[in-house]
């Protein structure tokens, strides 16, 4: 069967790739061209702590890297997936040399950070995966690649794998596609969970492995520098927000996660009968994420963001969760801005870390008026409520019981892109 | 500190700098003023390419610092933030840097006081050109002149501020492998692989006007690119129209734009009503009124719909997915392999075959060609839920007490949502017009399985005919 062109391939692979919700390239260690033995004086390529956003598409979200699949052919039939055996897509695939030409060849335009390689699993999944290794291989020996490279590991391929997929790249991940086993059993019926987690494990023993090696040998070779993450599908099963909650907390807690990140369930041409056909609002990925970074540097246990959630173990859709926290647990404020303990101030709806750090160190320096606080955050309107400063103290606003209608006004709703 | 009141010195000093981006040259001079405590309001700054200077302001004889005056000091933030404020294009930038450090003297506390107008003002700044500096590099865009060892990588940026002497290392990391040259308004960049050299000022013509890969690059950004869920907002706010005329992918975006509306209004109009018509009168209005529909794109594939046969008033409707590719060339359903099968069971189940309605949940064949032979391809949820307006007729008009769904397309059919057919198998459900719904395997699907399996779920399947049996006699009873 003759291929279609590159291009033709490339536009085949890249759509079956944009379910994929990551494309960070943060988080590694800094590398540049220029360092290392001085050989051939041909490296390309470096890394800085933060990652570099090189394009934003129409659907908002940024283009760090180049993020494609080896190939779309797969011999699972999970049914959220648009590569699934039993759609009807068209397929292609890539030779892990075009994957690494076709890397270079952007990066050296700068138009990417490095590659996000993902793949349908072909013949068998050690196999898949020794190809996916094998791309990463020629980036980094051949053309001496500095970039980044994240690899999407098949957690059923051999273990072995699993970790040499580690030494070439900067980030590894696997998916554990949906919050709950139920979920999985029933949309992926060739996935299994405790293969899925026993592949995380690996990673997190290896990632603690090399870096208690290089502690000790500063040649050790470096593994998954940017520590490994997952992916989970929000929507396509019956798993309420605080059920996501939970599971998120616990794989951070269990596997070192340096990310989870959630996607909605999109609907994807083709669908398969099983799912549901109205996807869930996008806002639901966006309170997730922000539960999310709640418990990452708001110092929020997770059971405190769960109290965020109604009856129903879901998140407000029409206001945050750490309003939605604030609202509940109206005794916690007013919190005063010129004494209260950075923990406390971290509460305050409408105030982020920035502008918390910006509070303390102004306050060194000067008592806080409402004034000040203005000029230090984004919008003193939505925090009067639930701050004291010098010269305002809120008049039992924070009793009133239409206190959510006054900083968060119902907005008109928003109809549903493509409502069922 | 007591302000500069020495006679025979002019009001105002004019303190030239070398460049726009000369803050080596302001440290410099900042600190011989602050020697000799000149206050921030008799200092202007010139900066070579911007206007402003005091016309009364003498620049040629600047005050000689106090041969006792104690090196100023400044706090170590203060230098960095200051570093990266006199990059940006705000004239006032240098002035606004000399007063905060004629403050610092006094408060060396002030730099952490961002409720300051002074503070806030270079905290500002600063933020505005660490972005300034960020876009440079996630936006400039290379393209190929030459080839082999004359391979030269050339891009034309547009930077903001005065930012690209401050990127240059960035570039020299990343690509020291390659040769390359950044030419912008300000001034180029030249890296022969070894070596940085700075140039005077270009014109967008001085670069190349086109590169063979932006064809690859131009197709992997609209095909990463997810239509259903379009937020242009967010797109413009990290990647605003300014920037756009240099990248090459830009071009596509209104078309991408239109190209999601379009499809997302293509979306709609199919969710809404199709069908606006009166329900037909009769079952062979039906049969012809199905030939000639067209609201989903298996009624467009030019097939023949295959019209639901049997009584026209009986108790039993039998649903399935839809026509294959036997029944299609004959019109008829269930004729082909599956609706063999099922003929065997129902035999075997006591089901007078005769006396059932048998109908598809979808009425057109939906297939893939595959050299000479049609392949068939599953309904999609939007297809089925489409024709179930065909169904809801026939079982208007039919009127059955009991409708046995073959497989997860006709139960949703008449669910109106997906159900597991394993979860939901061997039980009655009530539809809303009082009947009953069991729903079972449909037969292809025990054609699928090997010998073990099939032997297995064919008995499964053989039960839940037996009960749909016993309950439709009871029903009659």
């Amino acid at each position: 069967m003759s291929q279609p062109s590159l291009i033709e391939r490339l536009g085949i692979l890249a759509d079956a790739a944009k379910y994929d919700a990551s494309c960070t390239s943060s988080g590694t260690n800094r590398r540049t061209s220029k360092d290392g033995p001085k050989g051939s004086g041909k490296a390309i390529g470096s890394t800085e702590g933060m990652g570099i956003c090189h394009a934003y598409a129409p659907d908002g979200r940024c283009i760090s890297l180049l993020k494609i699949l080896l190939t779309n052919h797969c011999v699972f039939d999970c049914h959220y997936c648009i590569n699934r055996k039993s759609s009807n897509v068209r397929r292609a695939r890539f030779t892990p040399q075009e994957v690494a030409d076709l890397t270079m060849a952007f990066y050296k335009r700068n138009y990417i950070e490095g590659l996000f390689l993902s793949s349908g699993i072909v013949k068998s999944s050690s196999h898949t995966m020794e190809q996916l290794i094998e791309a990463a291989r020629i980036l980094r020996e051949e053309h001496e690649f500095r970039g980044y490279i994240h690899l999407k590991t098949i957690p059923e391929a051999d273990l072995e794998l699993v970790t040499r997929a580690g030494l070439y790249a900067d980030r590894v991940s696997i998916n554990v596609e949906l919050p709950t086993v139920a979920g999985l059993t029933r949309l992926a019926p060739d996935k299994n969970a405790a293969t899925i987690e026993g592949a995380m494990d690996t990673v997190k023993a290896a990632i603690v492995e090399a870096k208690d090696a290089r502690r000790r040998f500063k040649s050790a070779p470096r593994f998954a520098p940017a520590g490994q993450s997952t992916q989970m599908i929000v929507g396509a099963d019956g798993a309420s927000d605080a059920d996501i909650v939970g599971k998120a907390s616990r794989l951070y807690g269990d596997y070192r996660l340096r990310r989870v990140y959630y996607s909605a369930f999109s609907p994807i041409p083709d669908a398969s009968a099983v799912l549901p056909l109205q996807r869930p609002p996008l806002i639901r990925e966006h309170r997730l994420y922000q539960s999310d970074w709640l418990m990452r540097f708001y110092g929020f246990a997770p059971h405190e963001v769960q109290q965020a959630a109604g009856a129903d173990g879901m998140l407000p859709l029409d206001i945050d969760p750490k309003l939605a926290w604030a609202l509940k647990f109206r005794e916690q404020f007013p919190v005063d801005v010129n004494r209260a303990p950075r923990e406390a101030l971290l509460r305050v709806p409408g105030l982020g870390t920035r502008a918390v750090g910006a509070i303390l160190s102004a306050r060194r320096h000067r008592t806080l008026r409402l004034d000040d606080v203005a000029r230090l955050t984004v919008s003193v309107a939505k925090l009067r409520p639930f701050i004291v400063t010098a010269d305002w103290r809120p008049t039992l606003l924070t009793e009133r019981a239409d206190l959510k209608a006054l900083i968060a006004p119902p907005k008109a709703q928003q109809l549903e892109l493509f409502a069922a | 500190m007591t302000p500069f009141r020495d006679a025979g010195i002019a009001d105002a000093f004019a303190v030239p700098l070398a460049a726009p981006d000369d803050f080596a040259g302001w440290r410099d001079q900042a600190r011989r003023l602050l020697m000799a405590e000149v206050p921030p309001d008799r200092v202007t700054w010139q900066v070579p390419g911007e206007g402003g200077g005091d016309l009364f302001a003498s620049g040629h004889r600047l005050p000689a610092p106090h041969p006792d005056a104690p090196q100023p000091r400044v706090p170590r933030a203060f230098l960095d933030l200051a570093a990266k404020a006199a990059l940006h294009r705000d004239e006032g930038r240098f002035a606004l840097l000399y007063r905060l450090l004629w403050r610092l003297q006094q408060r060396p506390g002030l730099i952490e006081d961002e409720a300051d107008p002074d503070v806030r003002q270079l905290h500002r700044l600063v933020r505005t050109v660490r972005r300034d500096i960020h876009k440079m590099r996630a936006f400039v865009r290379f393209r190929v002149i030459g080839s082999g060892e004359d391979e030269r990588y050339v891009a034309w940026f547009e930077p903001d501020h005065h930012i690209l002497r401050a990127n240059a290392k960035f570039f020299v990391n990343r690509f020291a492998g390659m040769r390359w040259a950044i030419l912008t308004p300000q001034g180029s960049l030249h890296w022969d692989g070894g070596v940085l050299s700075e140039g005077p000022p270009a014109a967008r013509s001085d670069a190349p006007a086109e590169d063979a890969a932006e064809d690859l690059w131009r197709r992997y950004y609209g095909s990463i690119f997810n239509p259903a869920r379009l937020k242009v907002g967010a797109m413009l706010k990290e990647m605003p129209r300014r920037y756009w005329k240099n990248l090459p992918e830009a071009a596509l975006i209104p078309e991408l734009i239109a190209g999601a509306q379009a499809r997302e209004a293509a979306m709609v109009e199919q969710g809404g009503n199709a069908f606006d018509a009166e329900r037909p009168g009769s079952l062979p209005e039906i049969a012809q009124a199905i030939m000639a529909c067209r609201r989903c794109p298996i009624g467009c594939n030019e097939t023949r719909a295959v019209a639901g046969e049997g009584p026209s008033q009986t108790p039993l409707m039998i649903v399935g997915e839809q026509p294959g590719d036997t029944e299609e060339e004959q019109g008829r359903p269930f004729i082909g392999p599956a609706g063999q099968l099922l003929r065997a069971h129902l035999a075997d189940a006591g089901l007078d075959l005769s006396k059932a309605w048998l109908t598809n949940a979808v009425k057109h064949f939906k297939f893939v060609p595959r050299g000479k032979r049609r392949l068939h391809q599953n309904p999609t949820a939007k297809e089925i839920d489409i024709c179930r307006w065909w169904l809801e007729s026939e079982r208007v008009l039919v009127r059955p007490r009991l409708v046995l769904a073959l497989g997860a397309s006709a139960a949703r059919s008449l669910l109106g949502k997906t159900v597991s057919v394993q979860q939901v198998r061997g039980q009655p459900l009530a539809l809303e017009d009082g009947s009953e719904l069991w729903i079972t395997t449909h037969p292809s699907y025990l054609l699928r399985l090997n010998d073990g399996p099939r032997a297995q779920e064919e008995a499964r399947f053989a039960g839940d005919l037996r009960a749909v049996a016993a309950r439709l006699a009871e029903l009659a009873g």
